[in-house]
């Protein structure tokens, strides 16, 4: 989806996972941009329709790039940095909340 | 300048809280402080600059060429504030505002930072909230690999990343040609740039060309537009846009001034057709709005001082009517003068003596930018889309043609009847995606128009904050009375 | 592309319903089925609509101390209720997720309990009170029925008759359905004068007029102003709910409690609040933090949901709470409906309401539905 320019590769890597993968992004990244950065096509899948989606707007406005971050799901990707270690998943529909579900 | 980095950190009350940290936000918080309030500048990204300056702090790219001087001018601005004694509070969401129930004249906000909502109160509140890409309803547009130019350009800024593969950018305004060059100079392989501005746009701007030849934007601008012209496939005249894929984006169909279908394989699609203010929190505050015709958006409803309808709230910036950043830091800077009169700090005498020349500085800025408004103003099949199959609403998936047929036999006049019946607005982003587009095609059904149409009428949160955060603020006897019965 | 300007609608119609929400859009979709020529006339976007902000249940449970009829008329509703989503989905193409699975009032302390079961004790020893099933529950057998309470709710009421629907699609429903059968909707048509006039009514505003042999009142809290111009009267005033909806998420709760449900759609819908404020519409933190607390306490999970939307609305309120249903003796042929339940009496509406107002008269089970009672000293 997106590459980095010599510059945005030039910083501090950060090690997390993507639905298990191993990705590496970059200090002073979002979520949202290092998922981009890694190839990632689509962050979600809708709770209408199940369509696919990507992060859209980058500015917070659209909520398309809704993930789960460390297990806390339907959080903006845009506007949350990513930290090293962070486990990221993609939000498949509607959020199920464990103990609810049971 | 302070930073908070926990909500509990906060003092209860401030003098002057300011809402965003781009142009206008820093401008007015710095001038607050300066002026002896006790000033909080809250905004929703780690670092301040807003949407223009993102990432001006801490950006990788260094070269300045390849963002250009007007992006720099946001290091000073943000130096200045950085030297200001007001306390910051980054990553922090603004979810209400309102007159405190107590009616002691405070406006009551509600902030939610790090997971935990807060409850403070401000004697004066400037909202510089900024403005947002206009919704751009093409065919297409909700899959992966389409994004907004201004998304591209928040990555360039924020990570140094560019779109990779072949990058079609499609649309109008000064911005999309400025994205342009920032991105043909980072080394993207931009395949082409479809031009959307109207044929007709440029005979109804041209009244205003007089003002438009003495205004800042005219080397700047025509420049732009060369340079793109110069090194990039541009494309004018493009009168129908589609994105074409599967699960994600493969290319892009459009036509030329109705002409045959032209198609380009690309790997990303970036669309921009301006920018309209962000009213959702003067809006769910409660504030009056009004339709520009000009600028062909809501804007509230402000008087000299950008003070809103409702007391203790005024609006500075590109939230407040578009008018870019210079104009914007201006701005912000006259309404703090506002604040500091409304408080006591400042008579009315040195409040105007010290805004004069700001004021004439703010009609330099903002002269010609008619010409502009009138010239980018987006042809109708790009503000209600022809394809009745198109998404309006992102969130909740309602098609063109479901608006419309709800307008035509159901009678629908405004979009908070089509909200009930459609579900369109109801998501998370609350209307930010569908809402101009909703009214458009009412107005466009019903032969209305936009200021009869009217808009979402929003309510807290603005941003979503949990129900737990919500349920750990401070309740009143009244409230329990009201609840437990 | 079809444009559609102002209304070019007839002049005449059988019957003019004034008021556009659920009870007038009920009461019009049940005189076209009967096969009248219905007008239905409508404020614009900007009305206040309890249409647009109610809770969405259909309930029977706490409803009628002080009048037995309305538990009679409330209890009719909810068993005629399945048809009327049979009869949505047949005429409007729409499926209004109706779901009568028995509902619950959960209470959070012992002292709450008892009010509960005390007011349910007084409710059915009125005479002429309609039997109903009830049972009260310990947090054992609440637990047993709802796994996803919290252990501060001590016990329960529960009802079979109970149930909810999507109050918004039931909405659009009815107006589809109206629509199909040709009803003649009028927005922003806000009607200023009425007048009987030889055998009917001359409706007017500043849209033009409009003729009907007969008119019903359907307007809400319009219903104030306007019943006192055909000898009727409609003392209602606005109740304010104020109501919190998270993000959707899977399903977890199909039983709606009397301040929690979700929606088919996914959602969690919480209120709901009552205060008189008036024609004030904001949404106030401390009123919905105390409703997000108590939800919390009533199911714990629900505390890591978003909330995305909340919302206040006007709940249309007699002096003692119950509808006004009236046939006007100075101009027969003019009649008034009103009442907060709109919903849940959604069935009889369009069954048992709109026919007998085409026969001229009103169902013999709201006969003492009149506003005559508001007149006699409470207690006499």
């Amino acid at each position: 989806m997106f590459r980095l320019t010599p510059e945005g590769a030039a910083r501090p890597p950060l090690a997390f996972t993507f639905d298990g993968r191993a990705m590496t992004g970059r200090a002073g990244d979002t979520i949202a941009a290092a998922l981009l950065a890694n190839g990632v096509a689509a962050c979600r899948t809708t709770p209408v329709s199940d369509a696919p989606r990507a992060p859209y707007c980058l500015m917070g406005a659209c909520f398309d790039c809704l993930v789960v971050v460390d297990g806390v799901g339907n959080r903006q990707g845009c506007l949350t940095p990513l930290e090293d270690g962070m486990r990221i998943e993609s939000q498949r529909g509607r959020r199920a909340v464990a103990e609810l579900a049971s | 300048m302070t930073p908070l980095a926990d909500v509990g950190r906060l003092a209860g009350s401030y003098d002057l809280v300011v809402v965003g940290a781009g142009p206008a936000g820093l401008a007015a918080a710095a001038a607050g402080a300066e002026s002896g309030l006790a000033t909080l500048l809250v905004d929703e990204n780690a670092t301040p600059g807003g949407q223009i300056w993102r990432a001006v702090t801490t950006t990788p790219m260094k070269r300045r060429e390849t963002l250009g001087e007007d992006f720099w001018k946001g290091a000073d601005h943000v130096a200045r504030f950085d030297r200001s004694n007001a306390a910051y509070a980054p990553r922090c969401t603004v979810w209400s505002l309102a007159a405190d129930a107590r009616d002691d004249g405070l406006i009551e906000i509600g902030l939610s930072m790090g997971g935990k909502a807060r409850m403070i109160a401000a004697r004066q509140t400037i909202l510089a909230t900024g403005a947002q890409e206009r919704p751009f309803p093409i065919p297409g547009w909700t899959l992966p690999g389409v994004m907004t130019a201004g998304a591209a350009q928040i990555a360039l800024k924020t990570s140094g990343a560019v779109p990779d593969g072949r990058v079609v950018v499609a649309g109008c305004g000064p911005l999309l040609y400025l994205l342009a060059n920032q991105l043909a100079a980072a080394g993207a392989n931009i395949v082409a740039v479809l031009d959307t501005t109207a044929p007709g746009a440029l005979r109804s701007a041209l009244p205003e060309f007089g003002d438009f030849l003495r205004s800042p934007y005219l080397a700047k601008g025509l420049r732009l537009v060369a340079q793109a012209r110069r090194k990039l496939r541009f494309v004018s005249r493009v009168t129908a846009l589609a994105a074409t894929g599967e699960s994600r984006l493969e290319g892009v169909r459009f036509a030329r001034g109705g002409g045959v279908d032209e198609r380009i394989a690309c790997d990303a699609l970036l669309l921009h057709q301006g920018v309209i203010p962000s009213i959702n929190l003067s809006n769910a505050a409660g504030c009056a709005h009004e339709f520009d015709e000009t600028q062909h958006c809501w804007r509230p409803r402000l008087d000299d001082w950008f003070c809103a309808s409702m007391a203790g709230i005024a609006v500075a910036g590109d939230g407040a009517g578009i008018g870019g950043a210079e104009s914007a830091a201006l701005r912000g800077e006259i309404a703090a003068l506002g604040v500091a009169a409304r408080l006591g700090r400042l008579d009315a005498g040195a409040r105007d003596a010290r805004a004069a020349p700001l004021r004439a500085e703010l009609a330099r800025c903002l002269r010609g930018r008619r010409f502009l408004d009138l010239l980018y103003r987006p042809a109708p099949q790009f503000l209600a889309p022809p394809d009745d199959a198109t998404i309006v609403c992102r969130c909740e998936e309602v098609t063109a043609g479901q608006v419309r047929d709800a307008a035509r036999r159901l009678g629908v006049t405004g979009p908070n009847q089509m909200k009930a019946f459609l579900r369109c607005g109801m998501g998370p982003c609350q209307g930010r995606l569908c809402g101009p587009t909703v009214a458009e095609l009412i107005a466009e059904t019903r032969d209305m128009s936009l200021a009869e149409v009217g808009a979402y009428r929003l309510r807290p949160p603005v941003k979503p904050i949990t129900l737990g955060e919500l349920a750990a603020l401070p309740q009143t006897e009244a409230a329990i009375r009201a609840v437990v019965r | 592309m079809i444009h559609v300007k102002h209304s070019t609608s007839a002049r005449e119609a059988d019957v003019a319903v004034v008021g556009g929400g659920v009870v007038g859009s009920a009461i019009a979709l049940g005189l076209a089925r009967e096969g009248a020529r219905v007008a239905l006339l409508d404020e614009g976007d900007g009305a206040f609509r309890a249409s647009r902000g109610n809770f969405a249940l259909i309930w029977v449970q706490s409803k009628g101390l002080g009048m037995p009829a309305y538990a009679g008329w409330s209890r009719k509703s909810a068993d005629a209720w399945a048809g009327l989503a049979a009869l949505l989905r047949e005429e409007s193409g729409l499926d209004v997720a109706h779901d009568q699975p028995g509902g619950f009032m959960l209470c959070l302390s012992q002292a709450e309990l008892e009010a509960r079961v005390d007011a349910m004790k007084r409710l059915h020893n009125q005479p002429m009170m309609q039997d109903f099933r009830y049972e009260v529950l310990d947090h054992r057998e609440t637990k047993k029925r709802m796994p996803a309470i919290g252990p501060d709710v001590v016990g329960a009421l529960y009802s079979p008759h109970d149930g909810h629907v999507n109050s918004l699609r039931l909405f659009r429903a009815l107006r589809e359905a109206g629509a199909r059968r040709g009803v003649d909707y009028r927005p922003s048509q806000v009607v200023t004068r009425l007048e009987q006039r030889g055998g009917g009514f001359r409706i007017e505003g500043d849209w033009g007029v409009l003729e009907a042999r007969r008119i019903v009142l359907a307007a809400g809290l319009g219903n104030a102003r306007l019943a006192p111009m055909v000898g009727l009267e409609a003392p209602v005033t606005p109740s304010k709910g104020q109501i919190i909806v998270t993000e959707k998420t899977a399903p977890f709760l199909r039983h709606p409690v009397v301040t929690v449900r979700q929606t088919d759609e996914g959602g969690v819908m919480i209120g709901d609040s009552q205060e008189d404020r008036g024609f004030d519409t904001i949404v106030a933190q401390p009123v919905i933090t105390t409703m997000a607390e108590r939800a919390v306490r009533m199911f714990p999970a629900l505390a890591g949901l978003n909330v995305v939307r909340t919302w206040s609305a006007l709940r249309v309120m007699t002096p003692d709470g119950f509808p006004i249903y009236e046939q006007s003796r100075a101009c027969p042929g003019a009649f008034v409906a009103t009442c907060h339940s709109g919903v849940t009496l959604a069935a009889n509406h369009v069954f048992t309401l709109a026919p007998a107002i085409l026969r001229g008269e009103l169902p013999v089970d709201v006969a003492d539905f009149t506003a005559g009672r508001l007149h006699v000293p409470a207690h006499a």
